[in-house]
């Protein structure tokens, strides 16, 4: 076995682990960061036009997690034998350089207030009663106003396009109303709308409702990152989910921050390294370092590291706490444990609109992040009171591109022939005419909702996989219904020769084998209380303080935003301390009470 | 120590008199001096092959003789020159004299370094001799057959074609309108050694100027290099850098692109090596001087903007097979109007190099692709594509002569056989794919998966 020895040791390629090396490197610290997939560099991978190929790339996962490796098993409820995940398609973790960084969409939106204090804020505003009783509603135990210098030192380095409402308490423009106000512009004007955005700014305006350009991390314009990164300007290809941008406007860790450290000999950085346990002394309350396999020379490497920082995708985030037993495992029955609690998604669900036969949709251009949104059913922007459900949706026209074969597979609407000429009519008809609407909601999290090491299956280098215990609830179906039924006015605004509303059903169980997000949460998340979460305000275990997990695992709900905004400000956040405090004074940066 | 060193001495010591009793700082002064020359001189362009080892040489020059090896210039005593005196040291960057009075390939730009100053060499020397880490790398011996190994032609070649010392420093002395112009001379015509790529070469292969004071060929684009045909530099409208301001020069140099152009081929080691490491004054000096030059093709039409091919591809108009090319497999990034988003991707419309008489770096970057070297100050890789296993000769023809005689420009029409006979003559430089971008050391060139 071979040992280095580093000052910070970084697990994960992706945004999370990319924010932290740039940080430490800026407080002089020797960084290593461990890659488990391969190198990626935007520049020869992703280069026009081998990179938009949507065989390989979105149907044949080139960016995606191998799952013959390793993956999880996943079962609905705790009374059945969870099996693994063998294909990918509810969500879509990355591997490589940039990891989910590299093939998301590139919304980017900042967590709003109430959702960053939802326990609080719910019990003030609707009473301790309105809280179903298996629900475990969780503050972050960390504001709008702490993280707000945060969300903007991250817009600068994604180079963000969007419109303004409120800076510094004052209305500037057009943009949410229901946002919370900013310290500064974004850095880039909004997108464009599409035809088909600008068709739901136009009937959900007519509908009552405040539409806005949705903040999105594709360049809208040639932009030059606070890091001295350059940026082009998105041209609405279409193909950002799933690919790497050859025109260079989707931000990427790949573009907006690796360059800026390749060079720098304080940094490396290690791919095809899959650490297999972060090791702890005898006590078990301090971290030594980490133990990777090097999968090119299939040779075991243990790095020793003063602070080791676990910045991989949520789950395996959860995953390697568990197996390196950092923190309490949460156990279910006893509603006890951290590690493994609130284990969190979204809930989306589309709806589609069919517009007259002369309206070109135009579905094959899109970008991304782009796109209109409403948030007058998000969050706490709405009375619940009488509703009896906790959470929301935004709703929005985002159209990303729809490629040749996605448009195949998803054929017409939902009453058109399965096949034959009925099948294809629909199918052009539909590729032609109609557009999606989303409802991105959001998902509480709940006793027998968790993550645990599966008691039966490994994966192949003989690790216990984590298993998945999920499936939907009450409480959120709900409030899916009720903000899919506040569509309804748009789809008759907009005039739709044809429109289909797409629901969760009570009872319908989790489904694996239709992609609705890789917006997975929770498992290890913040908050004040060691009891409830297994990090601190800071991100930082409470059990063992040398070490960091930085990522969606700390959300304790899902919010109905995408969740890489909050990931990059909280990221931004815990280095901030970690720079300003933990180094001076390594230790526990919240003492338990 | 030989005179020319003892000379630079006395000189330092006179003008410096303070400095000569803090002897170590005076001699890491020198030393950062020699740093800041060699990389002036690019003389790792040429002479480090591999980033790991530094001067250790091994660069092949293919030639049509023959393949040239960069030797190691390492102060190691069997591989590089560690046995060499200063005086050695000097006559072979000066004269093309190696020791023992072997003639150098005029590869090396020793017509060129001649009008270096003795300080500058001096400086050079106590770099390399105490600087540099030994290497024993050894360097592949040239692959050149005999007759043409032979070295002594070299001599009379050099005889015949390279200055002294003495005389280059006599153009060196020349008036200039400032001791700013006087500077960027030194720079560009000595230790730049820019001429022997951008200026043009008789039959015999000397360059047929070394400096502005001569003619209207010194800088006025040379023969290719590697299937790279370097751009004129002097002030023609069109073809040469007349609609450049000093500052664009002095962007360029530093990271590689700015609002006019891009770097490609040589030119990117000679930034990445070189010129991002000099001081904005020294940039500055070398702008000011390329901007008093005068064109080298007389009454060429200055170049305005042509909308109506924009206008015609924004309505959807492709007048011909190259428009729809262009549409397809280029607008993205240098959009239908030509302007491109610069400096991330570089504008076609009115670029100097679109117009070159020589379509070569048009063809070769359509066929190829192109890598931006990151830099200090501009450390993002970007890269162009290369499409010669998507695009025939023909569609290479169309494209090409499409972006020459669009919005504004008006080089000469390129055909399916100047295409075909490039493909033919460059086959090794197309099939050399851009490097891997991965700024890890000083050059991505080794980084190539």
């Amino acid at each position: 076995m071979s040992r280095k020895r580093t000052d910070v040791v970084i697990i994960g390629a992706g945004w999370a682990g990319s924010i932290l090396a740039k940080e430490m490197r800026e407080a002089g610290r020797s960084v290593i960061m461990l890659e488990r997939g391969p190198e990626r560099r935007t520049a020869v991978e992703g280069s026009y036009p081998g990179s938009i190929d949507e065989l390989r790339g979105a149907i044949r996962h080139r960016l995606f997690q191998n799952p013959a490796k390793t993956t999880v098993t996943i079962r609905n409820t705790m009374n059945q034998t969870a099996l693994p995940y063998r294909q990918l398609a509810a969500f879509l973790p990355g591997e490589g350089v940039g990891g989910a960084g590299l093939h998301w969409s590139g919304v980017h939106f900042r967590a709003a207030p109430d959702d960053l204090r939802l326990r609080s804020h719910v019990i003030e505003r609707y009473g301790k009663k309105f809280i179903p009783e298996d629900m475990n509603l969780q503050d972050y135990d960390v504001t709008y106003d702490e993280l707000e210098p945060f969300f903007d030192k991250a817009e600068k380095v994604f180079g963000t396009s969007g419109e303004a409402y409120k800076i510094d308490g004052k209305i500037v423009g057009n943009g949410n109303v229901f946002a919370p106000s900013r310290s500064d512009a974004f850095p880039l004007p909004p997108m464009q709308d599409v035809h088909t955005a600008a068709l739901f700014r136009k009937a959900a305006a007519e509908a009552g409702y405040h539409p806005y350009s949705m903040p999105a991390a594709n360049a809208s314009k040639p932009y030059l990152n606070s890091y001295g990164l350059q940026m082009g300007p998105c041209n609405f290809c279409g193909y950002c989910s799933g690919y790497d941008c050859f025109m260079y406007s989707k931000a990427s860790p790949n573009i907006n921050i690796l360059p800026a450290l390749r060079s720098d000999p304080g940094f490396t950085l290690i791919s095809n390294a899959h650490v297999l346990r972060v090791n702890l002394d005898a006590e078990r309350s301090r971290a030594t370092g980490v133990t990777y396999l090097d999968q090119k020379a299939d040779r075991e490497m243990t790095i020793e590291a003063e602070l080791v920082i676990i910045a991989a995708f949520q789950f395996h985030n959860v995953h390697l706490m568990l197996l390196s037993g950092i923190g309490k495992p949460y156990d279910p029955v006893s509603n006890t444990g951290v590690v493994g609690r609130n284990f969190v998604y979204q809930t989306l669900t589309t709806s589609h609109a069919w517009m007259g036969r002369n309206d070109y949709t135009n579905q094959f251009v899109g970008a991304g992040g782009a796109g209109v949104a409403i948030d007058d059913f998000n969050s706490d922007n709405f009375d619940h009171g009488p509703l009896g459900f906790i959470g929301g949706s935004p709703v929005w026209v985002n159209q990303a591109g729809i490629k040749p074969i996605a448009a195949a597979m998803s054929g017409g609407g939902k009453s058109s022939p399965r096949w034959g000429k009925g099948f294809k009519e629909a199918l052009v008809d539909t590729y032609r005419h109609s557009f999606a609407i989303d409802a991105h909601g959001s998902n509480m999290a709940y006793r027998d909702v968790y993550l645990d090491l599966d008691p039966t299956w490994k994966d192949s280098y003989g690790q216990p996989l984590l298993r998945m215990t999920f499936t939907w609830k009450d409480n959120d179906i709900r409030m899916n219904q009720y903000v899919v039924g506040k569509i309804e006015p748009i789809m008759k605004a907009l005039g739709a020769r044809h429109y289909e509303l797409g629901r969760l059903e009570y009872g319908e169980p989790f489904d694996t084998r239709r992609y609705q997000t890789t917006h997975l949460g929770g498992g290890a998340v913040m908050g004040a209380d060691p009891r409830t979460s297994a990090l601190n305000r800071y991100l930082q275990s409470w059990d063992v303080s040398n070490v960091f997990v930085i990522g969606s695992n700390a959300f304790p709900q899902g919010m109905g935003y995408n969740p890489t905004g909050t990931v990059a400000a909280l990221a931004y956040w815990a280095a901030h301390h970690i720079r300003t405090r933990y180094l001076m004074h390594p230790g526990p940066l919240v003492h338990r009470a | 120590m030989k005179k020319p060193g003892c000379l630079a001495l006395l000189a330092t010591l006179f003008l410096f008199p303070a400095a000569a009793q803090a002897a170590p700082e005076k001699e890491t002064q020198l030393i950062e001096k020699g740093r800041y020359l060699a990389a002036a001189s690019d003389c790792a362009a040429c002479h480090t092959h591999d980033s790991r080892h530094p001067y250790a040489g091994g660069n092949p020059f293919l030639l049509p003789i023959g393949t040239l090896y960069a030797p190691n210039i390492t102060p190691d005593r069997k591989a590089g020159i560690g046995d060499y005196t200063e005086a050695d040291f000097s006559n072979a960057l000066r004269r093309g004299i190696g020791k023992g009075g072997k003639p150098l390939y005029p590869a090396m730009p020793f017509p060129s370094y001649a009008r270096m100053s003795d300080a500058d060499i001096h400086a050079l020397w106590a770099y390399f001799h105490n600087d540099v880490a030994p290497d024993p790398a050894s360097v592949p011996a040239n692959k050149i057959p005999w007759p043409l190994s032979m070295r002594w032609p070299m001599t009379l070649w050099r005889i015949a074609f390279a200055p002294t010392p003495a005389e280059a420093r006599k153009s060196a002395e020349r008036h200039f309108p400032s001791q700013e112009t006087a500077r960027g001379a030194y720079l560009v015509e000595g230790p730049g050694h820019c001429g022997a790529c951008h200026t043009p070469r008789a039959i015999t292969f000397q360059e047929k100027a070394l400096s502005s004071d001569g003619n209207d060929l010194y800088l006025s684009g040379g023969a290719a290099v590697d299937g790279w045909t370097p751009v004129n530099l002097r002030q023609d409208n069109r073809t040469g850098l007349g609609r450049w301001r000093e500052e664009d020069i002095v962007a360029f140099l530093e990271t590689g692109r700015n609002l006019h152009g891009s770097a490609f081929g040589g030119m990117t080691d000679a930034i990445v090596h070189g010129t991002q490491h000099l001081t904005d004054q020294d940039l500055r000096a070398i702008a000011h001087y390329l901007k008093t030059s005068l064109p080298a093709r007389k009454g060429e039409a200055p170049w305005t903007y042509d909308p109506a091919v924009a206008k015609a591809l924004q309505q959807g108009t492709l007048p011909d097979k190259g428009a729809r090319l262009y549409v397809d497999r280029c607008a993205a990034c240098h959009r239908t109007d030509g302007h491109g988003y610069a400096p991330a991707f570089p504008p076609l419309a009115g670029n100097p190099v679109v117009m070159n008489p020589d379509p070569g770096s048009l063809i070769l970057i359509v066929l190829r692709g192109s890598t931006l070297p990151p830099t200090e100050q501009a450390p993002s890789p970007f890269t162009m594509p290369g499409f010669a296993s998507l695009m025939s000769d023909r569609d290479v023809a169309e494209v090409v002569t499409f972006i020459r005689r669009s919005w504004g420009n008006n080089a000469r029409v390129v055909t399916q056989d100047d295409v075909r006979t490039f493909r033919k003559h460059n086959g090794q430089w197309i099939d050399d794919k851009p490097p891997s971008p991965m700024n890890r050391a000083s050059s991505p060139r080794e980084n190539a998966p």
